[in-house]
């Protein structure tokens, strides 16, 4: 008999038809707290989205390590030390390593830029040069565009061929011309070109990897005799195990290999995309979190203004309950009818929040897809989930509100409510 | 039908209590027609409230179709006035947001009746009372007689074995009084029993039985005609 049958609908749109005014401004408080929600928990996902769309472009398990100078003495050498690896310690670690998949050895020429160190008949530009290994693009995704990227065949036979960034490409060739199979100079070295790529992403990074041009490991070595110097790691962590775990493992293999004290907080550096990722989503829960809890603070502070509007309410009506006891309206009857008036006006409310909130969010997203800026943000949305959670923090809320009020009217006796004026 | 024992009833005061009732021993049978009668002050309202299971009473005993009523929770009272008994107030008490319909058929949704049927009985019921042409009609639209008719049709609707009637006429011209006094005399004929509480002795002259109230006890008790000539003098030399 809990059931909605026409007539407790009638009787709950009449107690909504009678005071409008007082059913619209009680029922502000709970639309706007449940907007609020909406709004806040979508703009929060919303940045999620467009932070996660930019480190989209980088591999999660991705790790980076670089030898820096020694800050303390170790087996007979001298603090100060600037230590470095060559390729031969790669294959050690390599060899020896239980927590990486992969090590990638990469160096880069000159490092700043400034000179031009590239040219191509007339044209020249000031380019990264990085010496990589065919694995490379598992750690650093790009799209080919042209050609492929460095094989094993390039490396083995230390062959003077590059990929090169978009950018570099638009710089060195005429529109529409085709690269692949042309050359350029390298610091007057003679490369032949055999891929084009696009970055992964749209950031500053991105912009600064279209700007660069890969050649091998090993010709790199030898055609800027650099003795096989690396300048520093690109590596995969294995599957499951903890990035903090690995990058300590890591650093100590590398100390061992580089003979530096195992405490050296210096001499090695590491950086690892999945402590960055575990920063960003504990950020992104954290702000989830708050723009729940805010958000359901003012869904709290409108439900208790429909409390204190059922107060009134009740008290106005005291006279209309004890008729209503009068005709054999048993206690529970009372009750299921405030509490369901509260309901009534909370979720109507509530309702009008939610569908204008996720309206606005759709809207924002509707203006963001066609083309419209907004820096970081992306795609605003609001999961079924979280809407789900939300309407039933606010029934809870509501029976809530409606327990007070139902208690108030049914403390009265009959007989005192049937004397009551109104 | 109805028996009380020794009913004593007090309305707790600032500093003491007031005593209303000290000790009612009545008893009424099903299908009279009784009015209660008394100057104001002495009691009736209360005693109709105690008898309609709308208020409780200090001590004594309350017997209702042979069942004993002390310390009846709200729940039960709210069966019992929804299967026996039917209320009439002096100031009709109808919601005013409802619809004459709206109001008779009520008692029937606290009786949890299917809506098809409930309407079906509360236009009948509306029917008997000739006022089956105002059944849309808010209580603000009606005339006094008007509202007493819709609120007798929403006090039969539940078929009640009693109607209690605290002053029925009391906001009525004489000729609608006449008029309402007619219904609720059909109503009795029909085997309901019949309680009217007022003041005029005209009203208690349609009724088979008088019992007349002085400070919480019964001074007397009999039939109409015996009984009202001489408390109505009793009534006027104490105004
Ligand atoms: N809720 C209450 N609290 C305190 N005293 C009350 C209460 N209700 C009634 N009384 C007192 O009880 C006494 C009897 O009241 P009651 O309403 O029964 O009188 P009545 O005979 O119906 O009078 P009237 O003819 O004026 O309607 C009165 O003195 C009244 O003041
Ligand atoms: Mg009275």
């Amino acid at each position: 008999m809990m059931g909605l049958d026409r007539d407790r609908l009638v009787e709950l749109v009449q107690v909504v038809v009678r005071n409008p005014l007082r059913a619209f401004l009680s029922a502000l408080g709970v639309g706007w707290g449940l907007f609020m929600i909406i709004i806040t928990v979508g703009a929060a996902r919303g940045l999620e989205n467009g932070v996660k769309a930019d480190m989209g472009s980088d591999v999660s398990n991705s790790m980076f390590a670089w030898t820096m100078s020694t800050s303390m003495p170790y087996k007979g050498y001298q603090r100060g030390r600037y230590v470095e690896m060559d390729i031969d310690d790669v294959h050690w670690i390599q060899a020896n390593t239980q927590h990486l998949d992969l090590v990638c050895p990469e160096v880069q020429l000159g490092g700043y830029r400034g000179t031009n160190n590239v040219t191509r008949g007339k044209q020249s530009g000031a380019f990264d040069v990085h010496g990589a290994i065919a694995e490379y693009p598992q750690v650093k995704p790009m799209n080919i565009t042209e050609g492929r990227f460095l094989n094993e065949g390039d490396l083995a036979g230390e062959r003077k061929v590059c990929v090169i960034g978009s950018r570099v490409k638009d710089i060195l060739f005429e529109m529409g011309e085709e690269p692949l199979g042309e050359t350029v100079q390298i610091q007057g070295v003679i490369f032949r070109v055999v891929g084009v790529y696009t970055p992964k992403g749209n950031d500053e990074d991105a912009q600064n990897e279209a700007e660069s041009i890969y050649i091998p490991f090993s010709t790199f070595a030898k055609a800027f005799n650099t003795r096989g110097r690396v300048g520093w790691l690109s590596m995969l962590i294995k599957d499951g195990v903890d990035a903090e775990e690995a990058e300590e493992a890591t650093k100590q293999l590398i100390k061992a290999r580089l003979s530096i004290h195992p405490d050296d907080p210096r001499a090695i550096g590491a950086w690892s995309m999945a402590e960055e990722f575990q920063k960003a989503e504990l950020l992104f829960s954290g702000m989830r979190l708050i723009s729940l809890l805010f958000g359901s603070l003012a869904l709290l502070a409108g439900v208790i203004g429909i409390t204190n509007i059922m107060l009134i309410s009740i008290k106005e009506r005291t006279k209309e309950l004890g008729i209503r006891r009068s005709l054999g309206a048993t206690p529970v009857r009372i009750l299921q009818q405030i509490i369901g008036e509260t309901l009534f006006l909370t979720l109507l409310a509530g309702l009008c929040g939610l569908v204008l909130g996720v309206g606005l969010l759709e809207a924002v997203d509707g203006y963001l897809e066609s083309g419209g800026d907004a820096g970081v943000f992306r795609h605003p949305e609001i999961d079924f989930g979280t809407i789900l959670t939300v309407l039933c923090i606010l029934l809870g809320m509501s029976i809530f509100a409606g327990v007070l009020p139902a208690m108030r009217a049914l403390a009265i006796k009959p007989v005192e409510a049937l004397r009551s004026e109104g | 039908m109805l028996a009380l024992r020794e009913i004593e009833k007090s309305y707790p005061l600032a500093g003491g209590s007031l005593p209303v009732l000290k000790g009612i021993d009545l008893n009424i049978a099903q299908g009279e027609m009784v009015a209660i009668m008394g100057s104001s002050g002495s009691g009736k309202s209360t005693l109709l409230n105690v008898l309609g299971l709308l208020d409780g009473f200090d001590s004594g005993g309350y017997d209702l179709d042979g069942v004993d009523m002390a310390g009846l929770s709200e729940k039960q009272a709210a069966r019992y006035r929804s299967q026996f008994l039917g209320f009439v107030f002096q100031s009709f008490n109808l919601i005013s947001f409802k619809t004459a319909l709206e109001n008779v058929a009520l008692p029937l949704f606290y009786q949890k009746v299917p809506r098809r049927e409930r309407q079906k009985r509360a236009m009948e019921m509306l029917g008997k009372m000739g006022m089956d042409d105002r059944s849309d009609h808010l209580p603000s639209e009606l005339s006094g007689g008007q509202k007493q008719r819709v609120a007798i049709a929403r006090a039969l609707i539940t078929s009640p074995r009693v109607i209690l009637a605290d002053e029925p006429t009391g906001a009525l011209d004489s000729t609608t009084s006449t008029e309402v006094m007619q219904v609720l005399r059909e109503v009795n004929a029909s085997g309901i029993t019949v309680i009217i509480v007022t003041h005029e002795a005209d009203i208690a002259e349609q009724c088979d039985r008088t019992i007349r109230l002085h400070d919480g006890v019964i001074i007397e008790d009999g039939k109409s005609g015996e009984v009202v000539e001489p408390t109505a003098r009793g009534a006027r030399s104490q105004d």
